[in-house]
């Protein structure tokens, strides 16, 4: 049996053969036709929008939502364009991607890894999506990034920020734009050291799941690196509501500055929690007791309210940006919106305008075309300055964020400030780096 | 020996929220023979309400800053409270910072509202059908009542702090004779043990010392009996949810400055809150409370470093193991009365 | 035939029928129509109705027949997929042994977990199976991780040993599970006007597994064995009196009931290889309970039917989004349409959590015994009106057994 796994939107269109089989099963074998799964035949082209709707991170997926709509309206040519007027490269005409006017669907992930490939399968089997993109947690990428490889379709992650998603779990057909733990950490600990010194003894509350793991790993090594010492690292179980129990051993411990590797409602309570005990206004060894929080979502982070204040982190892009390209976007986004874009609905955007982009340059919707086109291009004008998406592990480089909640916000959305941009010379690393050793890229597959 | 010290304190106030629920949970099974899955919606519910008073509070009219701007580069839009207008910035900023104790004047009526609507509504139709009925129906309740939550609040936690004059931490350990700094403690958190104990001792002096309560007592034990000698019960039971109800509410606006209420901790907290209720003993109010402050103090000490450097995982676990080891040993819970929801 | 009574032989039929041509009946709209968003026809979706079929019958077995309420069911079906999957990567794509194995380990487990449990009843037992259930799911999320994958779940990878398969037979792709070389997931399609059909392997492996065990539920709901476990049901404590030990026959009730879990998590795996720790938790476990009230407990076809419908929900109703509604209502006059868009939005996409728990109620308050209770109202009604016989008495409802 010859691989025939074709979903019928392509078939639909190559039906006009089989249309008269009214017996008959038409078997295809995609092969002889178009060559890769759902090749998008009429004048349309569908993606795949699969992004949290329901649990937790079902706001930051309502964000992601919003910029996906924009930058499909960028691409079929309606509103100003965005960041398409500051793209550098300039393949995208706003006729669509190859002049195929660019339609979409939507999916829950529910923060699941199962129901993730569900709702992907759908759009795969169903709705003959091409690319699948979006996502909010590295569970959830990873998953779905190893479904698109099996099924020949791309995926272009979307908040995902572990290390294993172009580590130890890449794949040929996945890529990523946003920044990951290893970088959190290269970027943060010469700002650390600066503003805290290198003599300090860290003390690290870590979410019990492989993202903790490969933050706390990243954090860790780069911070004592700098000098820093780690009296101790303690796990935290997931969706942990009230951390006190961990928060208050901490002052015991002796040490001076608390890591919380946590994301999204897991920071906002242990940040919460943190400040309620008192730990900042405490004097250890001779040190103001600090708290860092690696990795910040502007929009949960509001969640913790005023306790952000003063409180180092890491971003991969914040609104407040005044290159070009940041500034197209936010405009265009909070023209349309009426607030500013969180770094969820940044990576989206630009996630979706780099595949098209790869499309009309490599001529074809093809699976490996795209990731030819994509592997090794060099970019700028999308907010986070010259940019490189790496052809070993499908990882962008580009300039980190360094920020800090911000003293004397203006308004709901000024939470936090930008305090570095770490060039990207200082976080890059070798992609056999040991915190993203094991598992290989294999082949791109454009299935059928 | 202060560490330990140290975990009973915070498991004393993880359990008080526990022990809140289960207590609430308890009179709903006790008195009624329901379960209800929507417990968990109260309580979040109650959350809620201190959310909607401090968005009251804070109704705003727009003022135009033209010295700054918005991120659009626009003139910057400065919401200013009503309340400023009325009682002058000072006072209007202190009602506000108010809030979370404010919305206990606010919850209690609400809450008793919502509890007696459900049991008209809807509840009263199930006293009489299957267990795995009353669990389908009250489990739907809760997904619609959080879900209406979320479409009108979002899914992003949302900060209600506690008064500025709770924030921050005394030295407990100071007090006592330890070093400073190794036990310390959280205002707002022996503001919250302390409501509990007062809303926990309000709910037993009730049952125990009016007639009320007597009644009520008397239909746990003997429902039909009661309806013999003519009294209504009904209408009391009606009661004693909106009582439940009212206290679970409160639960949930007083646990708002520890953990910035979410459309889903209800039901985080609804899976728990079973293991409590049920390793208390079905039936059996003291049962829920100790078996409340018993896990939450075990927990704490579950979390403790040494410990999960000991067992690995433990942490994870600690509350499921101790239920199963307590339901293993002590057939009924630890306080629980005999048939009751046994088949 | 088959062993089985007029009846349930037809009920085995009509539900044999009903899998085979479910590309048919879950395909009613044409492609590109404004309704196909209702089709539920593809591979994904049809397999998902078999395999929590499956789950559900089993579940039934145990709960339908004896009344033990499990409350951590979703654990075997974590045990099968962990297993099917690490069989997928040490021994041989082929579904088979991945299949034996689930079922073996999730049989284990279930005897080990029924053991303890079943020492106390009620809700003491439910809330037994739930400490095990969250147990298991928070050690495989977290400390497990190295056996379990963890957060991103147990996956397949391109240096997996596979023994029997041997090496390079997947060079620079992982391969994908199939039956002594009939790939899951190819598909044939049937196009016949604007209407497209597919069929699909997997699908059709799930349908025959699921009508084997739908089957096999069947002779145990009819058999010395099924009124036993039924005895325990009505009176645990006559059964004791007439001198009959109860707790074996709940045991192997619990037993059988996880073996079917372990099989529907190990066709999960077959159908798409990975096995994610969620599958354990206790909301998993919940929606089990809710397919088999929904479609009604004790019922044979019931939890089938219960399954179909969550799973339609979840996987339909939470795609459509306010670009399809507009879509839908363009005829209307502009106001009009925002205003009946804005009315059905919050049921929809995201909201589709709402629309289930609208369902749970309406179900339970209005259909007391479940879906099969509404199918039966309606047959009756259809008979009343055909034979005219109407004696005036309200439509009876039978068990549907």
């Amino acid at each position: 049996m010859s691989k025939s796994n074709l979903t019928r939107r392509g078939l639909l269109k190559t039906g006009a053969v089989a249309g008269a089989g009214v017996a008959l099963p038409t078997y295809l074998s995609a092969a002889g036709h178009t060559g890769f799964t759902n090749a998008p035949e009429g004048n349309t082209v569908t993606l795949g929008f699969n992004v949290p709707q329901s649990g937790p991170y079902a706001d930051e997926g309502a964000d992601e939502l919003r910029a996906y709509e924009l930058a499909v309206e960028h691409l079929n040519g309606e509103g100003d364009g965005g960041m398409m007027g500051t793209f550098s490269s300039k393949a995208l005409q706003g006729n669509g991607i190859l002049g195929k006017k660019v339609e979409y669907v939507t999916g829950d992930t529910q923060t699941k890894s199962d129901a993730a490939r569900a709702s992907a399968k759908s759009m795969i089997e169903k709705d003959g999506a091409v690319m699948i993109t979006g996502g909010s947690s590295s569970g959830v990428a990873v998953a779905v990034q190893a479904l698109c490889q099996e099924a020949g379709i791309i995926f272009m992650a979307g908040l995902t920020h572990s290390n294993d998603t172009t580590g130890k779990d890449k794949r040929a057909n996945g890529f990523r734009h946003f920044f990951n733990s290893y970088m959190s950490g290269a970027a943060l600990a010469p700002v650390l050291a600066n503003a805290y010194g290198t003599d300090r003894k860290a003390y690290h509350l870590t979410a019990d799941y492989n993202w903790g793991y490969t933050t706390e790993e990243a954090i860790r090594s780069s911070t004592e690196a700098m000098g820093w010492e780690t009296v101790a690292a303690v796990k935290t179980p997931l969706a942990q509501g009230d951390f006190s129990s961990y928060i208050a051993p901490v002052l015991q411990s002796g040490a001076d500055t608390l890591v919380l590797n946590h994301y999204g409602g897991d920071m906002v309570n242990s940040l919460t929690n943190a400040v309620q005990f008192g730990l900042r206004d405490k004097q250890v060894n001779g040190k103001n007791f600090e708290i860092v929080v690696p990795l910040y979502s502007r929009l949960m982070a509001k969640g913790a309210g005023a306790n952000v204040k003063g409180i180092f982190g890491s971003t991969n892009w914040h609104w407040s940006l005044q290159d070009e390209g940041s500034k197209a976007f936010v405009k265009s986004f909070g023209t349309k919106y009426g607030f500013p874009p969180s770094q969820a609905a940044h990576t989206c955007y630009v996630q979706t305008l780099l595949y098209a982009d790869a499309v009309e340059r490599a001529g074809s919707f093809a699976p490996c075309a795209v990731v030819e086109a994509l592997e090794g291009f060099e970019f700028d004008g999308m907010g986070n300055g010259p940019t490189l998406y790496r052809a070993e592990d499908h990882q962008c480089f580009k300039d980190v964020l360094v920020v800090k909640g911000k003293e004397n916000p203006t308004s709901e959305f000024d939470i936090l400030e930008i305090v570095e941009i770490t060039p990207v010379a200082q976080v890059t690393y070798e992609p056999d780096h040991p915190q993203f050793a094991g598992g290989a890229l294999g082949d791109c597959n454009n299935g059928a | 020996m202060d560490a330990i010290l140290l975990q009973v304190l915070n498991g004393l106030d993880k359990g008080s929220a526990y022990a809140l629920i289960a207590l609430g949970l308890t009179l709903i099974f006790g008195t009624l023979g329901v379960v209800n899955f929507a417990h968990g919606a109260l309580f979040m519910i109650g959350a809620f309400c201190a959310v909607t008073l401090s968005r009251l509070l804070t109704l705003s009219h727009e003022v135009i800053d033209e010295t700054r701007t918005d991120f659009l580069g626009n003139p910057l839009k400065v919401d200013v409270p009503y309340l400023y207008d009325i009682f002058g910035e000072t006072a209007g900023a202190a009602i506000i910072d108010w809030a979370v104790p404010l919305s206990i004047l606010f919850a209690i009526p609400v809450m008793i509202l919502i509890g007696v609507v459900m049991e008209r509504g809807l509840i009263k139709h199930f006293y009489k059908r299957p267990h795995a009925d009353q669990i389908l129906v009250t489990f739907g309740l809760a997904i619609v009542l959080q879900e209406i939550i979320k479409y009108y609040y979002g899914a992003n936690p949302i900060p209600t702090p506690a008064p500025a004059a709770f924030t921050g931490s005394f030295d407990f350990g100071a007090l006592i004779g330890f070093e400073p700094n190794t036990i310390i403690y959280p205002y707002w958190r022996l503001v919250y043990f302390a409501f509990a104990a007062l809303i926990i001792g309000a709910v037993f002096a009730f049952l125990q010392f009016t007639t009320f309560g007597m009644v009520v007592r008397a239909g746990m034990a003997d429902r039909e009996t009661v309806g013999l000698l003519g009294i209504n019960i009904d209408k009391r039971f009606t009661i004693m949810f909106g009582l439940a109800a009212a206290v679970a509410g409160l639960a949930g606006v007083m646990y708002t400055p520890i953990n910035s209420p979410n459309y889903h901790m209800g039901m985080d907290f609804l899976v728990l809150s079973f293991v409590v209720v049920v390793v208390g003993g079905m039936g059996s109010l003291p049962g829920a409370v100790l078996a409340g402050f018993l896990l939450g103090i075990l927990e704490s000490f579950a979390s403790m470093r040494e410990v999960i450097d000991l067992i690995p995982g433990i942490n994870q676990v600690i509350i499921y193991l101790v239920a199963i080891i307590i339901l293993l040993t002590r057939p009924r819970g630890l306080m629980g009365r005999k048939g009751v929801m046994e088949d | 035939m088959f062993g089985l009574e007029k009846k349930d032989r037809s009920l085995l039929i009509l539900v044999a029928l009903l899998t085979i041509f479910a590309p048919f009946i879950l395909n009613p709209f044409p492609e590109g129509s404004a309704m196909a968003q209702f089709n539920a026809g593809y591979p994904d979706l049809m397999q998902r109705f078999v395999i929590f079929g499956i789950f559900a019958i089993g579940f039934n077995i145990l709960f339908g027949l004896t009344g033990y309420l499990s409350f951590g069911h979703a654990a075997f079906l974590g045990v099968g997929s962990y297993a099917a999957v690490w069989m997928f990567k040490l021994l041989s794509m082929n579904v088979v042994p991945a299949i034996v194995l689930a079922v073996v380990m999730s049989g284990l487990f279930a005897l080990l977990i029924g053991y303890i449990s079943l020492r106390r009843s009620g809700i003491y037992f439910s809330i037994l199976t739930l400490a095990f259930a969250q147990m298991m799911f928070a050690l495989a999320y977290s400390v497990l991780t190295p056996i379990t994958g963890g957060e991103t779940g147990l996956q397949l990878a391109l240096d997996d040993p596979r023994i029997l398969d041997g090496a390079g037979a997947s060079a620079g792709n992982i391969p994908v599970p199939s039956l002594f070389g009939l790939e899951m997931r190819d598909s044939a399609d049937l196009v016949l006007g604007s209407w497209v059909f597919t069929f699909n392997i997997g699908y059709y492996f799930c349908a025959v597994i699921m009508l084997l065990a739908f089957y096999l539920s069947i002779r145990i709901f009819r058999s010395p064995f099924g009124m036993m476990l039924r005895a325990i049901k009505s009176n645990q404590q006559r059964l004791n009196y007439t001198g009959l030990n109860p707790k074996p026959y709940t045991l192997a009730a619990f037993v059988i009931s996880g073996m079917y879990a372990g099989l529907a998590g190990a066709l999960m795996a077959s159908m798409d290889p990975l096995a994610g720790a969620e599958r354990m938790f206790w909301t998993a476990s919940g929606e089990v309970v809710l397919m088999t009230i929904l479609g009604g407990a004790g019922t044979l076809i019931g939890p089938v039917l219960g399954a179909g419908m969550i799973k339609y929900m979840e996987n339909i109703i939470s795609k459509i989004n306010s670009d399809i509604l507009h879509g839908w209502f363009a005829f209307l006059p502009d106001g009009l349409e925002d205003f009946v868009v804005t009315i059905i939005y919050p049921f929809i996409g995201k909201g589709w959590h709402l629309t289930l728990g609208l369902i749970f109620m309406a179900v339970v308050i209005f259909l007391p015994g479940g879906l099969v209770e509404g199918g039966q109202r309606l047959a009756a009604l259809f008979r009343r009106k055909k034979t005219s016989t109407d004696d005036g008495s309200p439509a009876k409802t039978e068990p549907a057994e």
